[in-house]
């Protein structure tokens, strides 16, 4: 099915053409990457100030309240005056904690989630990296996190940060397993790691549409999981503040608390797309059927709006499991993976495996 | 260091334990109470709960004051059933008086005592949902409780703490748009209790947190002093109103919530269920308020006879007792109060060995404790 979508490898090849022309190739390269990296510095930061107003957002709907509504109009701007606090704020040595890990830890979890976010397809050609195992890089990348997280809880010398970072290791490894599996199952489906390569496989349909059953079951553990992964309610052990006031960055205050807080956010915005990516299409539109109308107008909203409305979509479910459920014990967070999400996860691995290698055609070919 | 040493080998057992304080200043302890909680990994071998932090002395300071003073005292030890408390000490020093009080006044009595239950509940099942995670309990039951705190802000002019009780009656009248709001109210909240039910009661996560934690035999409830919906909870029947009427509560047709398992989860059960025989309680008595005085004619000077008073009460909480020990003074020679909340905190160190720690912010939150209460 041949849509025609924008595709932005033709902005960038002009860039490059331009840069190539002007300077030494070594120069250009240098040149493009430090463009890249500041743009996304700036998505980066304008993103996690703009899903901290959206979680305020969300959690006053639920909760019959209005949320912030005080600095500039609907409260847009309140989360800038909390970053503009947050910079002026005290950062509080701690006395008997180990220093260097200490001050490192919110940079490793922070490059963590700046690392995973380059590897994401916005739209056609819009990317900064396109490997051959897109996903496997994410998985490794987002894992990293968790050094970090357990770095500042063993770093604080604080009782209740090092139970929380124990219980945020523990939970995230585990947890690693079952979004690993999960995104093994489209992999199955799409005969390809790169990210793009999956995007495009959807182009007649989404995978959660044409890939029956297994993928329906496979997304439902992958949100399961990766709401858990980024330690967000109802898992959020790690922090739990009415156990452990506030887990593993109990000791940290000023702007290196931000960067725990901004992670946390970027992490949720991380699962978000990689969800959509694998799931639910990408930045294709969603089409019903072959030839229609509806599918035409569809195809007028841009990719871009396509990948970021669907994010929000997901990242708004997230929200809304946070603000409703309890949170878990630790042992029945880990049984809850280790019982039920990993084995059900195994056997849909080999339903898919089977589906695919006896009804490849039929499943290729299903219109979404 | 000595005694340090002494304090830590005495009443913690081994030094090597990993010895961690919910406490004082904690999120879900509600107030200055610690906990000093040994644990093996997740799991709490020992508590010793730590009271006295914000100790005011209230029962020393009532030896100084009037018995028309005291109650300004009393309903800040339980804050939360700040009406009961005072009632409590009024109808003790009725009692040594022989005053008859006027019909009107045990009713209204009786009909914020209700209102009072419910309000504490509500905020009760707010705080425990939010101890456990479920963050948005705090605003439903909340934005419920304050339809109670309208009703007492137009008759007592107050919220919190109502202050309206004076040994003989009410210090005033009630506002003539009570019984039309209270019906409002009762009609309003009937839809919203089940909402709580949808929220959290029904909720897997929350059923796999409560059911069978911490059970309490009807035997240690009995044993540790525990009253109130902790009690009734492991099958203790106490409640006071059903055990040892008073005031109202003879005419009144409802129904002692008895429950047999003891966890966590039938102390919660127990609180929502009170919540709905409360409401009938007031539906009875709303209608019924009988004409007359506000407050039986008493002395501006009240002197009790020489000897000793006993009253109890059933507050949101449990059983408050007020004793009053009288030399023929204007103020008491020696008053002493058992308040629910001292007993039923110590409980938590016999339940909670065994269990994670996350299990210990759901078990003191099932036993709705009121730091004040404990310490006076």
């Amino acid at each position: 099915m041949n849509i025609s979508i924008y595709d932005f490898s033709t902005v960038t090849h002009y860039i490059d053409t331009g840069l190539r022309s002007a300077m030494s190739p070594g120069w250009a390269v240098f040149t493009e990457l430090v463009i890249v990296g500041l743009v996304f510095l700036v998505f980066y930061a304008l993103l996690g100030l703009f899903m901290v107003y959206a979680e305020r957002k969300v959690c006053a709907l639920m909760q019959n309240r209005l949320g912030p509504n005080r600095v500039g109009p609907v409260g847009i701007f309140q989360t800038i005056a909390d970053l503009i606090k947050l910079l002026m704020k005290e950062l509080i040595p701690i006395k008997n904690a180990d220093k260097l890990l200490f001050n490192i830890a919110p940079f490793i979890v922070i490059i963590a989630s700046f690392m995973a976010i380059a590897a994401i397809p916005f739209a056609r050609g819009l990317h900064a990296i396109d490997f051959n195992i897109g996903i496997f890089y994410v998985i490794a990348v987002s894992s990293v996190g968790v050094v970090g997280i357990l770095l500042a809880g063993w770093s604080s010398n604080s009782k209740y940060s090092l139970i929380g970072a124990m219980r945020s290791g523990a939970q995230v490894i585990s947890y690693e397993l079952s979004v690993g599996l999960s995104l093994l199952t489209i992999i199955v489906f799409a005969g390809t790691m790169q990210l793009s390569g999956i995007v495009e496989s959807q182009a007649n349909g989404w995978w959660i549409f044409k890939g029956h059953i297994p993928a329906v079951i496979a997304f439902i553990i992958f949100l399961i999981a990766s709401t858990a992964e980024t330690n967000r309610g109802p898992f959020d052990l790690a922090e739990a503040e009415s156990e452990l006031t506030a887990g593993f960055h109990t000791e940290y205050s000023g702007i290196k608390f931000a960067f725990f807080f901004l992670a946390e956010y970027m992490n949720m915005f991380i699962v978000a797309s990689i969800a959509v990516t694998v799931f639910l299409g990408g930045w294709m539109p969603l089409h019903f059927g072959t030839e229609s109308a509806f599918n035409h107008i569809m195809d007028f909203i841009p990719p871009v709006i396509w990948f970021f409305a669907k994010v929000f979509v997901v990242i708004y479910i997230m929200m809304w499991f946070k603000w409703t459920f309890p949170r878990l014990r630790i042992d029945q967070l880990l049984t809850l993976e280790w019982k039920y999400l990993l084995p059900v996860n195994l056997v849909n691995i080999v339903l898919v495996a089977f589906l695919t290698l006896f009804f490849q055609k039929q499943i290729s070919n299903v219109q979404g | 260091m000595m005694q340090e040493e002494v304090i830590k080998n005495i009443i913690l057992g081994e030094e090597e334990d990993y010895i961690v304080n919910v406490g004082p200043q904690h999120p879900s302890t509600h107030g200055v109470l610690r906990f000093e909680v040994s644990l093996q990994g997740e799991t709490i071998k020992k508590v010793v709960p730590h009271c006295g932090y914000i100790h005011r002395g209230i029962e020393k300071m009532c030896e100084r004051l009037t018995y028309q003073q005291i109650i300004h005292l009393t309903d800040r030890m339980d804050y939360l059933s700040a009406h009961m408390n005072n009632e409590a000490v009024c109808l003790c020093v009725e009692k040594a008086l022989e005053v008859d009080i006027p019909a009107r006044v045990t009713v209204i009595r009786a009909m914020i005592d209700e209102l009072n239950r419910i309000a504490s509940h509500q905020l009760w099942w707010s705080a425990m949902g939010m101890d456990m995670g479920a963050l948005t309990t705090f605003f439903y039951g909340l934005r419920d409780r304050e339809k109670i705190l309208d009703i007492y802000e137009e008759s007592f002019g107050t919220r919190l703490i109502q202050s309206v009780n004076t040994p003989g009656g009410l210090m005033n009248d009630i506002h003539p748009g009570f019984q039309r709001k209270v019906k409002e109210f009762i009609t309003y909240f009937r839809k919203k209790l089940p909402e709580y039910d949808q929220l959290l009661t029904g909720n897997v996560i929350f059923r796999e947190r409560t059911k069978n934690i911490a059970s309490l035999s009807c035997t240690d409830a009995i044993q540790y002093g525990v009253t109130g919906p902790a009690g009734r909870a492991s099958g203790f029947s106490c409640d006071v109103r059903k055990v040892d009427p008073y005031g109202a509560y003879p005419q009144v047709n409802f129904r002692e919530i008895l429950m047999t398992e003891g966890d966590t989860f039938a102390r919660y059960k127990v609180r929502i269920a009170e919540m709905y025989e409360s409401m009938k309680i007031l539906e009875q008595l709303v209608d019924n308020i009988p004409e007359g005085d506000y407050s039986a004619k008493m002395k501006p000077v009240l002197r009790l006879p020489a000897g000793e008073y006993f009253q109890r009460m059933e507050t949101a909480r449990g059983e408050l007792a007020v004793y009053i020990v009288s030399n023929g003074d204007k103020t008491p020679y020696r008053i002493k109060f058992r308040s629910p909340n001292f007993s039923n905190l110590f409980v938590i160190s016999k339940l909670a060995p065994g269990y994670k720690i996350a299990d210990l912010i759901a078990i003191s939150g099932s036993l709705d404790l009121v730091i004040p209460d404990i310490d006076r």
